[in-house]
């Protein structure tokens, strides 16, 4: 009998014939969904940037403490109103030094290590608020995209929220419930509950309106139909197979969240009801050098570029995220 | 069309009703006393007279009433006296007198009533922030349709780049910042804007301008970067529709194409933007007016806020409430009439 393969079908025969999909494995290794959002986000310099220097920046300020281990609110009146050390560039005899590279303020506190605690603040303050937020907003977005019995009433509660002026409502509770908060948890702990407790109440709408549209979309797809159909409860198929969906949106709105976040902290700061005086924030830094810029003006520039390039970072950070997780813009 | 704005009218009643009832309580619940300032030798039934004269004796539901009143009702008549007795447009009316003797709402500050001083600084923040968002959006529009049209062009990285910037620099650091290159080394612009400066000639013209140079520039680069964002958003939308091509292939000029078929469609968003953002300019802007000392209606509120005086912030508060649900219904109004294709009912 002759080796003589028969071919069982017309289209296997075809196949045979073309030789086509007689590939047996893959040649290219698979890809996964991470790796080419990865790709595509290293295509945005801003972003890469961005990202990096938001790395930069959260380690000097965890670890900074330990580098430079100055006590930011010790006083030391002789050493005070140093100039930054750069000032040495263009002014030989200007008071500056190694001592203290960031020059110190009117009472001899050492200004870098202001900025480093004021920074472990503003971050810390940025990263809880966008947090709580996000949990807010995505909560909320999912239980009226999902439930329709809550629907009408959640979204009509989050059209009053937006339609409530933010800024001067946030200033009134800053305001209004120092005191309380104070005396429970001591003037800074209860100044750092008030401010992110506001901020994450006061912030969390657009997230929940991205949310529950896309929670929407995803409703009516087949794979959640079949999820259902063997049997899935309601918060399996949310946490297994409608969250994991909704992370793009989400993680793009925790971008401007974050940013958002660390803006207002420095503006209630410079406006004077943030955190107690000897407790620095970079916004705190900035508002308290305002009143000597004209003679030191790098007590307002140093704070005042490190809110700026955190939020800058931030944002190009978000921009160049909305491009990597849109799968419609990817690989273009 | 008709329908939905009553119907979005009607809705706004009962959602400002709610708004003013979550100020009101917040500030209730506040545990900041106005008599804490009152020396303590001053016996405590005294404290309890001066409590009732201040309105708050009354239980908190009989409070938020009264104030509804007077806000809803008596200010109102207020309003209309004033029409018909001092007003040039209207004062061939015979006078009316619907509110004399009624209590208006009434600063704890000040002792005047609360729309007075209201009216007061309006001008100083229309003055300023209005006018910085006229620039702004002057300076959006072209951008945004330019760095739409060049796409990834060097111009649009540029703009992106400046957008950005504007996005992320508060304006707590821009303010200073031009304070201490302009007014201090160069010498050029005053660092203060004083409001009770009055324009009578060219001089005085000059100085007004140049003190109001930095309060627009720094608000106006926020609305700059927001506007040219969402105006490159939308002509790229729209540049690339079929549209576009038949307009080019009729053989219309590129500048007729762009500037009136694509543009004409793609304002349609941004009107609504610019709607949405009205609010801001009577709310003022707190943190510049304080950078500058422009004594306008954000001062006013922070000032306010600082002295405690619950009657002012209250309605301060409500009357940026009511601006933004007026503005939010204003744009989608807007969004219908502009855009035939949506249809609300």
């Amino acid at each position: 009998m002759t080796e003589q393969p028969i071919p069982a079908s017309p289209i296997e025969a075809d196949i045979e014939t073309f030789g086509a999909l007689t590939d047996k494995e893959p040649q290219k290794p698979p890809r996964s969904q991470w790796r080419d959002v990865w790709d595509q986000f290293r295509k945005h310099k801003g972003a890469v940037f961005g990202g990096g220097f938001l790395i930069f920046i959260t380690f000097a300020v965890i670890f900074g403490p330990y580098l430079w281990d100055v006590d930011p609110k010790g006083l030391d009146i002789r050493n005070k109103n140093w100039r930054p050390i750069y000032t040495l560039l263009w002014e030989a005899d200007a008071k500056a030094g190694w001592a203290h590279p960031f020059g110190t303020d009117q009472l001899g506190r050492d200004i870098m290590a202001q900025m480093i605690a004021g920074g472990r603040v503003s971050m810390s303050v940025g990263w809880l608020a966008m947090g709580l937020a996000l949990v807010i907003g995505t909560a909320i977005g999912v239980i009226s995209g999902y439930f329709k019995r809550m629907d009408f009433w959640l979204m009509r509660f989050t059209d009053l929220v937006l339609s409530l002026p933010i800024l001067p409502l946030v200033l009134l509770a800053v305001t209004l419930f120092r005191q309380p908060l104070n005396s429970r948890f001591g003037p800074e702990g209860g100044m750092f509950i008030l401010i992110v407790a506001v901020i994450g109440l006061t912030s969390w709408m657009q997230t929940a309106r991205i949310v529950r549209g896309d929670i929407l979309a995803l409703k009516e797809r087949e794979f959640i139909l079949a999820a259902r159909s063997i049997g899935t409860t309601s918060g399996k198929i949310i946490r297994r197979h409608l969250l994991p969906n909704v992370i793009s949106p989400i993680m793009v709105s925790a971008t401007l969240g974050l940013a958002t976040a660390i803006i207002t902290e420095s503006a209630l700061s410079f406006l004077g009801v943030g955190f107690p005086s000897d407790y620095p924030t970079w916004g705190k830094l900035l508002a308290d050098a305002v009143q000597r810029m004209q003679d030191f003006p790098e007590r307002v520039l140093l704070p005042g570029i490190a809110i700026s390039l955190t939020v800058l970072s931030v944002n190009y950070l978000g921009d160049g995220l909305r491009d990597a997780l849109d799968p419609r813009i990817r690989g273009r | 069309m008709l329908t939905f704005t009553l119907r979005r009218l009607l809705l706004s009643i009962p959602t400002l009703l709610f708004i003013s009832l979550v100020i009101f309580l917040l500030l209730q619940l506040a545990p900041g006393d106005p008599m804490a300032q009152v020396p303590l030798t001053v016996p405590p039934e005294v404290k309890q007279k001066m409590r009732e004269a201040l309105g708050l004796g009354q239980p908190i539901h009989v409070q938020y009433y009264k104030w509804l009143i007077q806000f809803f009702w008596i200010e109102p008549l207020v309003f209309v006296d004033y029409l018909t007795n001092t007003s040039t447009l209207f004062s061939w009316l015979p006078d009316t007198a619907f509110s004399e003797g009624k209590l208006r709402v009434i600063s704890w500050q000040t002792r005047s009533p609360v729309m007075d001083i209201v009216v007061q600084r309006m001008p100083q923040t229309l003055w300023v922030v209005g006018l910085s968002y006229v620039v702004g959006i002057v300076i959006a529009i072209p951008i945004g349709i330019y760095s739409a049209y060049k796409h990834y062009s060097v111009f649009d990285q540029a703009g992106t780049f400046i957008t950005m910037i504007g996005f992320s620099i508060p304006p707590f650091f821009t303010g200073p910042l031009l304070i201490v290159i302009f007014s201090v080394y160069l010498g050029w612009l005053p660092s203060i804007y004083d409001t009770t400066h009055v324009v009578t000639d060219w001089a005085s013209f000059k100085v007004q301008f140049f003190q109001m140079i930095m309060p627009v520039m720094v608000l106006a680069l926020q609305t700059t970067a927001q506007i040219s964002r969402y105006m490159r958003g939308a002509m790229l939308d729209n540049l690339n529709q079929d549209y576009v091509r038949t307009a080019r292939a009729k053989g219309l000029r590129e500048g007729v194409v762009v500037m009136v078929h694509v543009l004409r469609n793609s304002m349609i968003p941004v009107v609504t933007v610019i709607a949405l953002g009205m609010p801001a300019i009577f709310g003022g802007a707190i943190i510049t007016e304080n950078v500058f000392k422009v004594n306008g209606i954000g001062q006013l509120l922070l000032t306010a806020l600082f002295a405690n005086d619950l009657p002012m912030v209250m309605t301060l508060t409500f009357i940026f409430a009511i601006l933004i649900v007026l503005f939010n219904l204003i744009a989608d109004v807007l969004y219908g009439a502009l855009d035939p294709r949506i249809r609300y009912d």
